[in-house]
């Protein structure tokens, strides 16, 4: 697991689809196409981000790769190996090295447990060997790191606020010294004031412990300031996958660059925007090729028959455009 | 002369301990097809000043002190009666969650021309023909089918279009919208604000904007009043406080922007979080998180003091460094 070339996550080709229950009248069950075929690699060290809006997917894909849901199809790799075959008992090392902190800190912290029962229970499951001293230090040195005072820890989470129950749950992920973790929308519920707060303590964990992040999110200023490469997701498919200097300096396809005009800027310019008009289509009954191409000023013949793939262009950017491949855009 | 003129606004909540402030001396006005912003986090009152114009605090809730004049009465002295003649009519509402503002089991036709009807004398052939026309207006694909739509057959974006649709079926003097595009999507944000932004031009509508987003306001409004813990802060002309804030808070809360910062490198950071209603301490709300605080900011509450059109409530406006200075080495400890 100590290789450094291979990437620490690899998604090759991944489907998820999620039946949705059969009509009354027909036997056919219809299917919600979650993802179509994803495929990206994070590197160690990297804080990968995904981006997209609401039901592109995003979240499905951490999900998968951390292994809450099984891919429909495709395999998902974990410091060079399979993971996504494992039954639980042969997952139970990998699962040591990977952690999640969720979007909502009100739901995801156990009401009923206090704060040092929340930070040890990972700790008692994985490291059953550690005696009681071993723990309390751990929680100690572990809620210092992340800014919280250890005599949080006899109190429960109502008692704290927002920002304060988020920095718990990065406690909690950090309790089994990670190296892999993935955030979902971790400060999209917060203040703006607070919003800083938490990314600082996750920039630090990542600095002090040589973390890896898969952080997903719908703030693209967020990414641009904390992403070592982004990926932006349409309707469950990855259109556009690059350095986030690249993306922000040069976005190549159609849909990150809507994306990006949409932006609400302070800079005292006037609106950019460029609507495309329609909306994001049902992931129940996907397009035909191009997922984009019922919205796209560039959208041709091809574009809707031919799925585009993820393909490299010039510089290191994949971009999953017909037009860009030939050059129209 | 302004259109709205708020004065020594107070809004109480009695509770067994006594009474919680949760607004106190807020003074603003709004000029006509004026676009104001009103900006802060969670439980600073931005919501509750806006809705103390309408008088839609929820009970115990009361207006306990200051006026609030619009077209030349008080409308904290109106009954519910006279309230409800001026809501949805003169002065209309946009809430944050389309949802909870339409109801499910009307189609948007009945519940246009029910506003309609409620209102004013009008045939249901005639308040059918402006609902189209409103629903036209704001750019709703094939309105004659929407008409008999039910909200959750719509998406979201098309829930909160019909929602401003709504707004302006009377012609409205003001439009108060509470977080209009917080629970949509950033390209459907962009698409709703652009459509606000013409609506009020076209019809000459105030707008007062309620948000936590600093760049929604910074492209909408052309005034900013920024609120923390039940007060305002600071308020001026929208360039003039995004570019030169003078109150620390506003100056932390800009700095503390993702993009106000260069990538990778930590964040400005307030430290801290708001103090709750019940619990504001002595003299400036903002003393304990602040780094220029002193002795008089714990013991004295600011007054909000004008200078080159720019107010602020802070001791020490005008001799605060801006940017520089609130960096914070004490990071993430509250």
């Amino acid at each position: 697991m100590s290789d450094t070339s291979t990437p620490l996550v690899e998604v090759r080709d991944v489907h998820k689809r999620f039946p949705l229950p059969s009509s009354f009248l027909s036997s056919a069950r219809p299917k919600v196409h979650a993802l179509n075929g994803v495929s990206i690699t994070v590197q160690r060290g990297e804080a990968f981000c995904l981006v997209g809006e609401s039901g592109c997917g995003k979240t499905t894909l951490g999900r998968t790769v951390i292994g809450l849901e099984k891919p429909t199809r495709g395999e998902v790799h974990y410091g060079g190996q399979r993971v996504d075959t494992l039954d639980d008992t042969a997952r139970k090392p990998i699962r040591q090295h990977m952690q999640m902190i969720f979007q909502n800190p009100y739901a995801s912290l156990n009401p009923r447990m206090t704060v040092q029962q929340i930070l040890e229970e990972p700790l008692r499951f994985h490291c059953p060997e550690l005696n009681a001293t071993d723990i309390s230090e751990t929680v100690n040195e572990v809620m210092t790191s992340v800014g919280n005072d250890p005599a949080w820890g006899q109190r429960y989470p109502h008692e704290f606020s927002g920002g304060q129950r988020q920095r718990i749950s990065i406690a909690r992920a950090l309790m089994v010294s990670p190296e892999f973790i993935v955030a979902d929308e971790p400060i999209s519920a917060l203040d703006v004031s607070i919003q800083a707060q938490v990314l600082n303590v996750l920039m630090d964990a990542q600095a002090q412990r040589g973390l890896t992040y898969l952080f997903i999110t719908h703030d693209l200023s967020v990414v641009e300031h904390f992403g070592t490469r982004v990926a932006v997701m349409y309707l469950g498919t990855v259109c556009e996958l690059t350095k986030t200097k690249d993306l922000f300096a040069t976005p190549r396809h159609p849909y990150t660059q809507l994306l990006l005009s949409a932006i609400p800027r302070m800079d005292g310019q006037a609106f950019k925007h460029q609507p495309i008009p329609g909306e994001v289509p049902s992931p129940v009954n996907l397009p035909s090729g191009c997922v984009f191409h019922g919205r796209c000023p560039h959208a041709n013949d091809r574009c809707r028959t031919e799925v585009p793939l993820l393909n490299s262009t010039k510089s290191t950017a994949q971009v999953a455009c017909h037009a860009v491949e030939e050059g129209r855009i | 002369m302004a259109l709205l003129e708020i004065e020594d606004l107070e809004v109480e909540f009695p509770n067994r301990h006594g009474t919680l402030t949760a607004l106190r001396g807020i003074n603003f006005t709004l000029d006509e097809s004026e676009r104001l912003g009103i900006v802060g986090e969670s439980g600073a009152g931005k919501s509750m000043a806006a809705f103390a114009i309408l008088n839609l605090i929820s009970e115990p809730g009361r207006i306990s002190k200051g006026r609030i004049v619009f077209e030349g009465r008080d409308l904290a002295k109106l009954d519910e009666e006279e309230i409800r003649a001026i809501r949805g009519d003169r002065i209309s509402m946009i809430f944050q969650d389309p949802m909870m503002t339409l109801n499910p089991v009307l189609t948007v036709g009945v519940q246009m021309i029910e506003t309609l009807k409620a209102h004013r004398d009008i045939s249901d052939e005639d308040a059918r023909k402006l609902a189209l026309a409103r629903l036209r207006e704001v750019q709703i694909p094939s309105p004659e089918a929407r008409l008999d739509a039910y909200p959750h057959e719509l998406s979201g974006g098309l829930r909160q279009r019909v929602v401003i649709a709504i707004a302006l079926l009377s012609d409205p003097a003001i439009i108060i919208a509470d977080e209009p595009t917080t629970a949509l999507d950033v390209t459907i944000q962009a698409e709703v604000l652009a459509l606000l932004l013409a609506l009020c031009r076209d019809h000459a509508t105030a707008l007062i904007l309620i948000t936590h987003d600093l760049a929604v306001v910074s492209q909408i409004t052309e005034r900013i009043i920024v609120m923390y813990a039940g007060s305002i802060v600071e308020a001026g002309a929208t360039r003039q406080i995004i570019d030169t804030p003078q109150h620390p808070y506003t100056i932390g809360l800009i700095a503390a922007l993702p993009e106000q910062n260069a990538p990778g490198q930590p964040l400005n950071q307030i430290r801290g979080s708001m103090p709750s209603l019940n619990n504001i301490p002595p003299g400036c709300a903002f003393a304990p998180r602040c780094d220029y605080a002193t002795d008089i900011c714990h013991r004295i509450v600011p007054n909000l003091t004008t200078a080159h059109g720019q107010s602020v409530a802070c001791h020490h406006a005008g001799q605060l460094q801006p940017q520089e200075s609130v960096r914070d080495t004490e990071r993430a400890v509250s």
